[in-house]
């Protein structure tokens, strides 16, 4: 890998996750100095399946993060090398556009065989014609179990003992963890994993933190195990592992759960303060814009306004310079549609406690005081609203998630060569008729959207305890 | 009441230009047919004569929305707004690109849609609030939060994965029911039981938290202690006072999606074969058969709307003390 040029490239939805990471960081520096918002944080730390629902969201963002690292790096061109993978080959430039992830999996990624093969499997799911065989027969992977050579008889015996030898090396990471941990804290193993009488809040936090990243390192540790040597959840009709499309589909999920929200987010909290403030003629205009939106059912709003976007992407060819950019402006398009349908509900949310907070005493002072209306809205009302938008934006996370699964099916979502939890599901849906099943994918897939959407789920539910001020019973 | 109603069908109409407005702004103005031409030709077959065929066909080759060739009033009327956007209000969708008649086939598409929707909302609302009514009953129990960890796993599954695989358990290892299919009269009750179901369980885990929610928010008010002292069994209290109350809020959420039952679900009948609107939709947005998908949205927001009107309506059935003036 000699004479490689890292080039750093910069897409677009990565510099807004990059905006959105400074934005949260800046809030919670803010909200440090909060009482009441510190307070409300302390509950959610307290809340054990919070903060074990936290912990896998992390990890999740963490993968997601090392794939918005984008790079391009500049390689020899190698015969017979037609990986289809999703840092899409640029055939102007004859670079492709690859991520901290890619590097970290290029095993995963390089190893493609010729079609499908099943999860840990030796050989190709179909049969084919052998060249020194008149029959048909199930062919060798390339990569799965290349290293047993010709005997079989060890494939089970191998994969038992890469299993343990994973599930040791992951342990091995938790122990060193739990060292470091007790180290900084001055914590004895109790305190530090949270068990027993005396724990203080801070012990107990982290030791749900710890204990819930004991499963995951023994996961990792057996998945990094097994895929040194097979294709652990199997390959797909391209033959690209099924892991590493899992992994990289985190990135795109991620990125429409939370871009979109941050997208609608300025205009509907304008919108809806000013609405609510303001009233009048503003305020009719206003709810006119956004009962119209509402009023057009969601998928269809979305499948229009994706079709036509669609045309101008495809009549425009011009505006991207490689197919990764375009992809990522699908993306960002999609987050934009997405958004233009659910603001309203915020909106209309935000309108509603504007107006109650309008009444109250502390504005009422301030209009005394001759404060202007732009300023009363901005320190008054605004910081008053921010437990509804902070709400909104955990508790759509997961509904949006689930929804590009949806709308990629429908053949509204994600550009096709994007890899998400939507495109690999509908490549898989195509192989369900066949005989055996080709489930492997569709698994996977499920299984990855499944976590990520039920922790998000339940963190959403603890962080709209600890601010909804009515559940606070 | 009379009065109300028709000040609401009123209100309604300047929701329905904005929509109308929206969608023809959305389709033709954001790209220009020229545009969709090509987009639908393909590089390969596009020639400024090809475009001007496709345009013609559909009828997209006048002004958008003025004349200025035609004389008097069909200035106005022989334009792309008038013959696409406003005759919509008329309930003239235009045709398809196969050449059919939108309003026709959606008239037909709404039997099946229906036949699927309708049983999985009403089943769906009855499961879902008994459902719901039990983790209220044995609230406080590990029996109310297994059920409350069950709904939110329930929710957190993808649509997709309830029809994938009830359709392999169901229809491919037990071999009860066809996989896919459809056909009329008493004939569909095979064809229908699978979707139906499936469409209740997968819509049970976020819709019995909601009402979850709603009967503790009623269960901790006075009139519901005031049962209690008087010596109500609970059971009582819950059916007779706690259901009936709880009732407003619930009307809120549900009344409203009842008309859009006809539109059916886009998942549901493409995997299941079913010829609903759900489907030629689905159908529709495959081709890039613009008229049909602009001809749906208009529908969508008019169905959407008199949903709205019917949830007004019917809190004065729920709740005698609301009087609409």
């Amino acid at each position: 890998m000699s004479g490689m040029v890292i080039q750093p490239v910069l897409l677009w939805s990565d510099a807004l996750l990059f905006v959105l990471i400074a934005v949260i960081t800046g809030l919670s520096l803010w909200a440090r100095r909060q009482d009441a918002l510190r307070a409300a944080w302390a509950r959610v730390a307290r809340d054990r399946v919070a903060m074990a629902a936290a912990t896998v969201l992390a990890v999740f963002v963490l993968i997601g993060l090392l794939d918005s690292l984008h790079y391009r790096a500049r390689l020899e061109p190698q015969a017979g090398d037609k990986s289809v993978t999703t840092a899409v080959t640029t055939a102007r430039y004859a670079v492709e556009v690859s991520s901290a992830l890619d590097a970290l999996l290029a095993d995963l990624r390089s190893r493609t065989e010729k079609t499908y093969s099943a999860p840990l499997a030796t050989h190709l799911f179909a049969r084919e014609a052998l060249e020194n065989s008149t029959q048909r027969e199930f062919p060798r992977l390339q990569h799965g179990g290349a290293h047993l050579g010709d005997d079989l008889s060890g494939h089970e015996l191998d994969i038992a003992v890469r299993v343990s030898r994973g599930l040791a090396g992951g342990l091995v990471v938790w122990l060193l963890l739990v060292a470091v941990v007790r180290r900084t804290n001055g914590l004895d193993l109790k305190a530090v994993l949270g068990v027993g009488a005396g724990d203080t809040a801070k012990g107990a936090a982290s030791g749900v933190v710890l204990i819930t990243l004991l499963p995951i390192l023994l996961l990792f540790g057996a998945a990094i195990s097994l895929g040194a040597g097979y294709h652990v959840f199997g390959t797909d009709k391209v033959g690209q592992d099924v892991l590493y499309l899992s992994l990289k589909a985190i990135r795109t999920g991620l990125l429409i759960g939370t871009l979109t929200t941050l997208v609608m987010l300025p205009a509907a909290v304008a919108l809806g303060i000013l609405a609510g403030y303001v009233g009048g003629w503003v305020d009719d205009l206003i709810q006119y814009v956004y009962t119209t939106l509402s009023s057009i059912p969601g998928v269809l709003l979305i499948a229009a306004a994706v079709l036509m976007m669609q045309v101008v992407i495809d009549t425009h060819p011009d505006w991207f310079a490689t197919s990764a950019e375009r992809a990522d402006a699908r993306l960002l398009a999609l987050c934009l549609i997405l958004g233009m349908t659910s603001w309203t509900g915020v909106a209309r949310l935000l309108r509603g406690e504007t107006l109650k907070l309008r009444e109250l005493e502390f504005v009422q002072a301030a209009q005394a005081f001759g404060v202007g209306s732009f300023a009363i809205m901005r320190r008054h009302i605004l910081p008053n609203l921010m437990h509804i938008v902070l709400i909104s934006l955990v508790m759509d996370f997961s509904g949006l998630v689930l929804a590009e699964a949806v709308l990629s099916y429908v053949g509204v979502g994600v550009d096709p060569t994007t890899i998400s939890f939507g495109t690999m599901i509908n490549t898989a849906r195509m192989e369900l008729a066949r005989e055996p099943m080709v489930w492997w994918s569709l698994l996977a897939a499920f299984g990855f959207m499944f976590t990520l959407v039920l922790a998000a789920n339940l963190f959403a539910d603890a962080v709209r305890d600890a601010f909804d001020p009515r559940s606070s019973a | 009441m009379l009065a109300y109603i028709i000040r609401r069908l009123l209100y309604a109409i300047p929701i329905l230009i904005g929509v109308n407005l929206f969608t023809f702004a959305l389709f033709f103005v954001v790209n220009t047919p020229d545009d969709m031409a090509r987009m639908q030709l393909g590089v390969k077959r596009v020639t400024p004569e090809a475009i001007q065929k496709w345009k013609a066909e559909r009828g997209y080759d006048k002004p958008l929305v003025w004349n200025a060739a035609a004389a008097g009033s069909a200035a106005l009327t022989d334009t792309i707004f008038f013959s696409k956007s406003v005759r919509m209000f008329a309930g003239d969708f235009g045709r398809a690109d196969d050449g059919r008649d939108i309003a026709r086939e959606i008239g037909e598409r709404m039997g099946p849609s229906l036949a699927i929707a309708l049983p999985t909302f009403v089943l769906g609302l009855f499961v879902a609030i008994s459902f719901a009514l039990l983790l209220v009953f044995f609230r406080a129990t590990a029996l109310d939060f297994s059920g409350v960890v069950l709904c939110v796993a329930m929710m957190s599954i993808s649509g997709l994965f309830y029809i994938i695989g009830g359709q392999w358990l169901v229809s491919k290892v037990w071999h009860l029911v066809p996989i896919s299919g459809y056909s009329g009269g008493l004939d569909a009750a095979k064809f229908l039981i699978l979707p139906v179901l499936i469409g209740v369980i997968g819509g049970i885990g976020s819709s019995a938290r909601w009402y979850r929610t709603i009967f503790l928010e009623e269960i901790g008010r006075d009139y519901v202690r005031t049962a209690r002292a008087k010596g109500l069994p609970e059971r009582v209290v819950l059916f007779r006072h706690v259901l009936r109350n709880a009732m407003i809020p619930i009307l809120t959420g549900v009344v409203v999606v009842i008309p859009t039952l006809f539109m059916g679900s886009l998942l549901t009948e493409s995997f299941f074969g079913v010829p609903g609107l759900g489907s030629y939709t689905i159908d529709a947005i495959n081709a890039q058969d613009f008229a049909v998908v602009r001809s749906m949205v208009f529908i969508g927001s008019v169905l959407y709307i008199v949903g709205l009107l019917l949830t007004d309506l019917s809190y004065t059935l729920a709740d005698p003390r609301v009087r609409l003036q």
